[in-house]
């Protein structure tokens, strides 16, 4: 493809399944069903989850990769999931402090892919079924939790 | 302006290797994809073109002729198809995802009347997709 390194995106999709429940002690039990509906329900409930991860960067010239994909399946599976599969999201470390929504799933994976050291995140897409999905784009995630 | 998509699929074989590199370190970076005998996949090509809404047709491109377009290009050179050994452009550069893309695009930029080529997304498998928006933007 000669001198010039073209820019490419690359998308990877991974799956894992977890459950969880929408609760918040910010809330009385009233106001957690009101707003949470069935997500409230005590015992929880689970899903089967997609995080689809672009990464952005110059095409190698010597490999024709934005990035190995082999790093890339080696980091998400050591740092999503390992962590996230067939786990209760609510006992985790990240959701201690937050609800786990699906947005809130979102920014966390974000904050995970940002660290991979091979190419730059771009977006970060999570479905939590096949009829809602969230997207975050790049920046600092934080910025999403203060707007 | 409008976006409109059309998609394509072709299914091909390819190996990754690079000529310059010994056989261990072909083996080490692109792993059971440097078996020279080849694999293959069923792609799918999603073309992005974007452009304004004739007011007489109601298109912004035939999509008759957009599709006469991607499988002249495209689809007639790679379906079916080694893409190591048989499409030109793969003599030189590693049929990865991001390098399909690529090329790609270049095959089809300028060819389409009266729409501006917006992406070229191609599927090697439906968990790993290449978009390539442009010679515009290099590293």
């Amino acid at each position: 493809m000669g001198d010039a390194r073209p820019i490419a995106l690359l998308s990877r999709r991974y799956h894992f399944s977890a459950s969880h429940r929408l609760h918040t002690e910010a809330y009385d039990a009233e106001r957690n069903r009101a707003v949470y509906g069935k997500c409230n329900n005590p015992h929880g409930h689970g899903h089967n989850y997609v995080v689809q991860v672009t990464l952005r960067g110059p095409v190698d010239a010597e490999t024709g990769m934005v990035c190995n994909l082999g790093d890339l399946d080696a980091f998400a599976r050591t740092n999503l999931l390992e962590a996230f599969d067939h786990t209760n999201l609510n006992t985790l470390k990240c959701f201690a402090d937050a609800v786990s929504t699906t947005e809130n799933l979102a920014i966390e994976v974000h904050r995970i892919f940002a660290r991979f050291p091979h190419a730059r995140l771009e977006r970060v897409h999570v479905e939590e079924t096949g009829n809602n999905s969230f997207d975050l784009s790049c920046g600092e995630p934080h910025a999403f939790f203060m707007s | 302006m409008i976006f409109l998509t059309r998609k394509a699929e072709f299914s091909s074989a390819h190996f990754y290797w690079n000529d310059s590199w010994t056989q261990e370190e072909n083996e080490r970076v692109f792993g059971k994809c440097a078996n020279r005998n080849g694999h293959g996949h069923n792609y799918t090509l999603e073309v992005t073109v974007a452009g304004e809404v004739d007011p007489v047709s109601g298109f912004v491109v035939d999509l008759k002729e957009l599709k006469e377009i991607l499988d002249r290009e495209v689809v007639s050179v790679y379906d079916h198809r080694h893409l190591n050994h048989e499409v030109p452009e793969f003599k030189t550069a590693i049929p990865t995802t991001e390098n399909i893309a690529v090329a790609i695009w270049r095959r089809l930029d300028g060819k389409v009347p009266n729409a501006k080529l917006h992406r070229v997304r191609v599927y090697e498998m439906p968990d790993l997709f290449a978009d390539f928006y442009g010679e515009s933007t290099h590293g």
